[in-house]
């Protein structure tokens, strides 16, 4: 059954996809004043909905770990926070390879850019955390703790940053700036793909936390036993 | 041990015995510290270490740029506060740590103290070491970059004070995070800073300004809050989470 939706959800977002790229690449015009490299932002956007999406899961499944003791919000957590920081990484990309062609440059000390880069640094100590304990009861219980830190992090550093410098554009998207609604709507159908593959992703990564920590129990029932 | 067997016995409810909870609470809490600074005091392991490694990035700053007083106008606070990080670590790193030969810290985990005031406590010691870290590499700055930071002491200290706390928060909190496992030592750092950031700029941007002589100016008033906003958030978060750190 699982099997069946991680590959329905699969091919649902290969199809959108796909969709989406014919008509990033082929209907839609060069945008005026940017021409051709605007089109990063249909997956630039979108990663980082994607990944801001899986940080709030993560803390909601590491507080759900916290009050249950139950390992399945704590696979949830590793699960998205992985899959999270690999759309980062895709934002953070995207965003400095259309710097390069817009701004000139590689990197800007901007805002938006450092707050990204302190949240991308925040969730991969958590993953190294976690790779640094063995002992999966004390493994889950302090990735969980560490988690909340991280999290209400997030905000402080995204406020403090924001005081400190901007050059960032302004949201073109849901921040009052202008946009034809064809570039809209295709925005929000490589969403609706991006968080439909994150999805596969994250189920994927799930059932292997799962398969792992089954091997873990069997070796210890096998070292009591025998 | 007077001072810890007895605070247990109190009566759990009213607002008197909530009051009487709080005082013995910070009593316990102090206890807690004052062990930890008379430990660090005999053994001086933490401070000795930290004040070398302070010393020593305050004479590669002379190597990195040029230490004429114009850069030293705009670098200053940064530098400081790289100092006090790096320095304030190898302090954060063995305030758990210390406690781990003889099972010391299963002992103090056991004893009538509740998490939270054995985690106040120590991060009041580590508050006091950092503090005292700072002041001396402070010392040392002035003379090393011909820096008159006593000009503006009071807000000076004031910064310090705050900037210092949420530095000695999370290291505690983190420190007692990894205090059981491998790679203790490089996991406490990496963890630290990028956590620290909002804190560490506000403290950057404070310090210029006061260690140039300015006075601080309405326009900076924002780090403050900022800086007193991080302390609180991130010393209320410690003392709920502290009890599933240590104890599970």
């Amino acid at each position: 059954m699982r099997e069946k939706v991680i590959y329905a959800l699969g091919v649902a977002a290969a199809l959108l996809l796909a969709r989406n790229l014919y008509s990033i690449f082929m209907v839609l015009p060069d945008e005026a004043s940017q021409g051709m490299i605007y089109r990063i932002i249909f997956f630039h956007v979108p990663a980082a909905i994607t990944a801001m999406l899986g940080a709030f899961v993560a803390a909601f499944a590491s507080i759900m770990f916290l009050v249950t003791k139950n390992f399945r919000y704590d696979s949830v957590a590793v699960s998205v926070t992985e899959v999270g920081l690999a759309f980062l990484a895709a934002n953070l990309v995207t965003g400095s390879i259309w710097g390069r062609i817009i701004w000139g440059i590689w990197w800007t000390w901007d805002a938006r850019l450092t707050s990204a880069l302190v949240c991308w640094l925040l969730y991969a100590g958590y993953l190294m955390l976690r790779h640094a304990i063995e002992e999966p009861t004390a493994r889950a219980r302090i990735a969980a703790v560490f988690n909340i830190f991280a999290f209400a992090d997030v905000p402080i550093v995204i406020f403090s940053i924001k005081w400190w410098r901007t050059q960032h554009p302004q949201p073109v998207f849901w921040g009052g700036g202008s946009i034809d609604p064809a570039m809209k709507s295709t925005a929000v159908l490589n969403l609706v793909a991006l968080m439909l593959l994150a999805a596969v992703l994250v189920l994927i990564r799930l059932r292997q936390e799962e398969v792992q920590r089954e091997i873990d129990s069997l070796r210890r029932y096998a070292h009591a036993v025998v | 041990m007077g001072a810890l067997a007895t605070s247990r016995d109190a009566p759990a409810t009213g607002r008197a015995a909530a009051a009487g909870g709080f005082v013995a609470g910070m009593r316990q809490s102090l206890f807690v510290a004052a062990k930890d600074l008379r430990a660090e005091i005999r053994t001086k392991e933490a401070i000795n270490a930290s004040l070398a490694f302070a010393v020593v990035i305050l004479l590669l700053f002379s190597f990195a740029f040029d230490p004429s007083e114009d850069q030293l106008r705009v670098l200053s606070g940064g530098l400081l506060w790289i100092v006090f990080a790096f320095a304030g670590t190898l302090v954060l790193n063995r305030s758990f740590a210390r406690e781990l030969p003889n099972d010391c810290l299963d002992a103090l985990v056991a004893a009538p103290v509740p998490c939270s005031a054995l985690f106040l406590g120590k991060a009041l010691a580590n508050f006091v070491l950092v503090l005292a870290v700072e002041l001396v590499s402070l010392l040392v700055f002035g003379i090393f970059y011909n820096v008159r930071w006593y000009l503006q002491f009071w807000p000076l200290l004031l910064v310090l004070v705050l900037g210092t706390w949420g530095l000695t928060v999370i290291g505690t909190i983190f420190s007692a995070l990894t205090v059981n496992i491998r790679l203790r030592e490089l996991m406490l750092p990496l963890l630290v800073y990028p956590m620290l950031i909002p804190a560490l700029m506000a403290a950057m941007q404070l310090s210029t300004q006061l260690v140039n002589g300015q006075p601080l100016s309405a326009d900076v008033a924002v780090w403050l809050k900022m800086l007193v906003g991080f302390d609180v958030i991130y010393t209320a978060l410690s003392l709920v989470l502290v009890d599933t750190v240590l104890v599970g």
